[in-house]
């Protein structure tokens, strides 16, 4: 933690006001609540990416061997399940989200601070289950939990990943229904719904899907452990059940929950891009309604994960054509970033290019699930690396270059000190060229066939896979250094002004960082969002940016 | 050189050319709209970059530029959807005459049976140029057969059949991977299909068969007492099965149905669920009494009754449904 001292002299702030265990395990500041989940999603991150090293090293030859088949099985189990669950779907939302959402709209906190902290610890609890779960002797079913494999043939843990996914999904509940009321009923006099960042409306749309879609995720996984533990039949054939009724209520939650990563990120990129290019974003309207766009659509669309379950043909056509649907407003999305650098005036400091690296490996990911949403090409490419691939470019290029973008941006903000840009200019370019290494043979493996969970495989595999060792290798070396200088500039960095990007939105209007209660005197809004043009009006003084 | 570092699978079957050319078109539209991107994403970073005194000129947004780029996209969108439709029922619809090969998934390993009797653990022979209908059905968790040089995929269901189909084209030895996780030997259960000349073919035929499946279908028919009330002259308990298979069937309930192999594995199965209109619901279930194997031959036997060339065939069928509607129904063309 910064270390401050108020006997020198320094401004009180939420990080100097109070010290001690208890300061901030017991705090409803949704600023330091921010930070309990950075450390604990950091954590997470971590293991689940170690996991991955694992995978990829079992990969690189085609013969199984550095670990067991059961080991293996469960640790690309446990990479989805600690991923997902642990760290992308609490990533921005619950970091930044929490850090910004209330600072953003002018208010003094989110609208049930408690509330906030309680999600914090269900995720926490949840977080220790599934720790408990991986040291004592883990889950194999995929991260998807398919039935009847699940209910009837794992023996692994199933029954405890399942409550600690479950207890988890309460933390995510909590957080959206605390974003929805505080950005309903506790704007600023002055912030209109229409001078919102569109940070706030990606949130807003990500918080509707949490808490319509997450109920549903609960309830299935109870089904499923009701069914292991007590042989209701629900799923299993031979009880009666029906394995596809799975499937469905699993990507009822599961597809909209790439919407939970996603939109975040989208929201995080706006920001940038806008301040980078020192313009308002072309088209807000369009942007802050292709969110709640995504959101709606993202709900019909969940059975293109299953069109050769042994759906019918026409269930396929539907969730086929509504699938393209949901396609255009990301595209239009894309094409609305793009055109707000058009007559810009655009810097290249570190959260730009992880802007930058968001746009390509989007755009990437959006355009190959143009391929998996076309049923005669779905046939060949489904459950094989070209799956993985794909959601890999929109939930790790996207999402978390997004991530770290936002990450970077905000830094100064939350820590108040600046990281060095050097560095993360460094790190911005590892993490990209690791990124396409790692993850792009994977789409040439997928339509040549490999499938996906594979221990082994034919050895005319092999090139390719190699190829994505290796980028794997450089990709998590891109992913350590921003913690490592993030931590080196809490204790070495230079102290950051309020506004070191000279940057629009009420966040950088209150010093870095900011005071407990974020503003020392309400705000009150009389510009539009992305004001651009009145911040970078000529004054008298120079405005120095940080560089 | 390229043996180690493929980069596009063989085209082995009547299928394969029309899914490639269908990803061609896709790999052409995406290409041409990432590049479209690319160029104007580092043309403005490059032409836009800050220079002191040149601000930014500020534009709110054009509702026809929205509109140009909301609207293209979705026409180009319906078009891939539309062509990858008509591909896709293709892919699901089996030829009639199709020649049928039965399948049970176990963990891990993949069993198949032929019509004509012989019996095979993880290869497939099959002829070049012959029509194949796979009907497969899953002995435990969810499985899924995959050749990715015929691209061809279905997953297999426990508790049901589903159906595949492919056309050789191409002798050789193609790759069959599971493809959906079932457990630790995921990754071995992987098998051959061998595809051969029809000559050849004919001659791995006539080694080692049982006789055909509908025969040993017949002979567990009359083992299990099946014939005490399925009776062909139309006077027994149970309907007269002669030509039902994919007919429609009126149900007690009133609906009807058609009566495809799931039809009849449930009739099997769950008599209760689907009773015949006019019976009395006295069938006992047999879940739990008969094997995958015994299923598919029971099926394979109560679906020959319904060929040309058996007997009872040209008779009315036994069930009474109006005439109009009487109408012979593409077999198992859809999967339930």
């Amino acid at each position: 933690m910064p270390t401050a001292d108020n006997s020198q002299g320094e401004r009180p702030n939420y990080l100097n006001k109070e010290y001690g265990v208890g300061s901030w395990l017991l705090t409803t500041d949704h600023k330091r609540i921010a930070l309990l989940y950075l450390i604990s999603i950091t954590f997470f991150f971590f293991i689940g990416g170690f996991f991955a090293l694992l995978i990829r090293l079992e990969l690189l030859t085609p013969a199984g061997d550095l670990v067991q088949a059961d080991t293996y099985n469960k640790l690309f189990t446990q990479h989805g399940q600690v991923m997902v669950f642990f760290f992308l779907i609490p990533s921005i939302p619950a970091v930044l989200g929490n850090f910004l959402v209330p600072m953003m709209v002018g208010a003094k906190d989110l609208a049930f601070p408690r509330v906030n902290l309680l999600s914090w610890y269900l995720y926490i609890i949840g977080g220790i289950m599934m720790l408990h779960c991986l040291l004592t002797g883990g889950v194999d079913t995929g991260w998807t939990f398919y039935t009847p494999f699940s209910t009837a043939f794992s023996n692994t843990k199933v029954i405890e990943a399942g409550l600690a996914i479950f207890v988890a999904g309460f933390s995510s509940i909590l957080t959206g229904l605390n974003f929805i009321v505080t950005i309903h009923r506790m704007r600023a006099p002055g912030m209109t719904w229409s001078r919102l960042p569109l940070f706030i409306w990606a949130h807003y749309a990500t918080s509707i899907i949490q808490i319509l879609g997450t109920p549903v995720i609960a309830i299935t996984l109870v089904l499923v452990l009701a069914e292991r533990a007590l042989h209701l039949g629900i799923f299993d054939p031979k009880l009666g059940g029906d394995p596809l009724l799975f499937q469905h209520l699993f990507w009822f939650y599961s597809h909209p929950a790439v919407y939970i990563m996603i939109l975040p990120s989208m929201g995080v990129v706006t920001e940038i891009i806008a301040c980078f290019s020192r313009k308002r974003i072309f088209g807000y309207s369009f942007v802050a309604l292709s969110s709640i766009a995504i959101a709606v659509f993202g709900f019909l669309v969940w059975a293109h994960h299953m069109f050769v379950a042994g759906i019918s043909v026409y269930a396929a056509l539907v969730f086929s054509i509504l699938s393209y649907a949901v396609a255009v407003p990301s595209a239009v999305k894309v094409f609305n970033w793009t055109a707000t650098l058009y007559k810009g005036s655009i810097h290249y400091d570190a959260p730009m290019l992880y802007a930058f690296g968001f746009l390509g490996l989007f755009t990437m990911g959006g355009l190959t699930g143009l391929f998996l949403a076309a049923l005669g090409v779905n046939v060949h490419v489904h459950d094989t690396y070209f799956v993985i691939a794909h959601f890999h470019y929109i939930m790790v290029g996207g999402a978390v270059m997004g991530y770290l973008g936002g990450m970077h941006f905000w830094w100064p903000k939350i820590s108040g000190k600046l990281y060095p840009e050097g560095w993360a200019r460094l790190a911005a370019l590892i993490v990209f060229i690791g990124f396409n290494l790692t993850f792009f043979p994977q789409f040439i493996l997928g339509y040549v066939g490999m499938p996906r969970r594979y221990y082994q495989y034919p050895p005319e595999y092999q090139v390719l896979n190699v190829l994505s060792t290796a980028g794997a290798t450089i990709l998590g070396v891109g992913y350590l250094l921003p913690m490592i200088y993030f931590l080196w500039s809490m204790r070495y960095g230079k102290p950051a002004p309020a506004n070191p990007w000279n940057a629009a939105g009420l966040e950088w209007q209150t010093p870095s960082p900011p005071p407990t209660f974020n503003f020392d005197e309400e705000p009150v809004v009389t510009w539009e969002a992305y004001n651009y043009d009145e911040l970078d009006a000529p004054r008298k003084e120079e405005v120095p940016v940080a560089r | 050189m390229f043996d180690n570092f493929p980069l596009w699978p063989q085209r082995a079957s009547s299928m394969a050319g029309n899914v490639d050319a269908l990803y061609i078109f896709l790999l052409i539209v995406s290409g041409m709209m990432t590049l479209l991107i690319f160029t104007a994403l580092i043309y403005f970073a490059a032409r836009y970059r800050h220079r002191r005194g040149v601000p930014a000129e500020q534009i709110e947004g054009s509702i026809p530029l929205e509109l140009t780029w909301s609207i293209i996209p979705m026409c180009v969108f319906m078009a891939i959807f539309l062509w990858s439709a008509v591909v896709f029922f293709h892919l699901r619809t089996p030829p009639r005459d199709s020649t049928e090969v039965y399948v049970v998934a176990k963990q891990w390993m993949w069993k198949l049976e032929h019509a004509e009797g012989q019996r095979e653990i993880n290869e497939l022979h099959v002829p070049v140029g012959r029509d194949v209908k796979l009907i497969m059905t899953s002995q435990d968790v969810i499985h899924s057969f995959f050749v990715p040089d015929f691209r061809m995929k279905q997953d297999v269901v426990p508790g049901r059949y589903t159906v595949a189909w492919f056309r050789a084209t191409k002798p050789g030895t193609y790759h069959l991977f599971c493809t959906q996780y079932c457990g630790t030997q995921h990754s071995s259960m992987i098998g051959y299909i061998i595809v051969m000349e029809p000559a050849q073919y004919e001659a791995w035929m006539s080694g080692g068969s049982t006789g055909p499946l509908s025969a040993t279908g017949e002979k567990i028919f009359a083992e299990l007492g099946c014939s005490t009330c399925h009776r062909s002259d139309g006077q027994g308990r149970g309907p007269n099965l002669q030509g039902v298979f994919g007919r429609p069937v009126a149900l007690e309930d009133g609906r009807t149905v058609t009566a495809d192999e799931n039809y009849l594995r449930e009739c099997i199965l769950d008599p209760g669920a689907k009773r015949v209109k006019g019976f009395q619901p006295i069938m006992p279930t047999f879940q739990g009494l008969v094997s995958e194997e015994q299923l598919n031959a029971l099926v394979a036997y109560v679906k020959s009754l319904s060929q040309p060339g058996q007997s009872g065939a040209t008779g009315t069928p036994a069930v009474a449904v109006p005439k109009a509607s009487a109408r012979p129904v593409t077999k198992g063309s859809q999967v339930q």
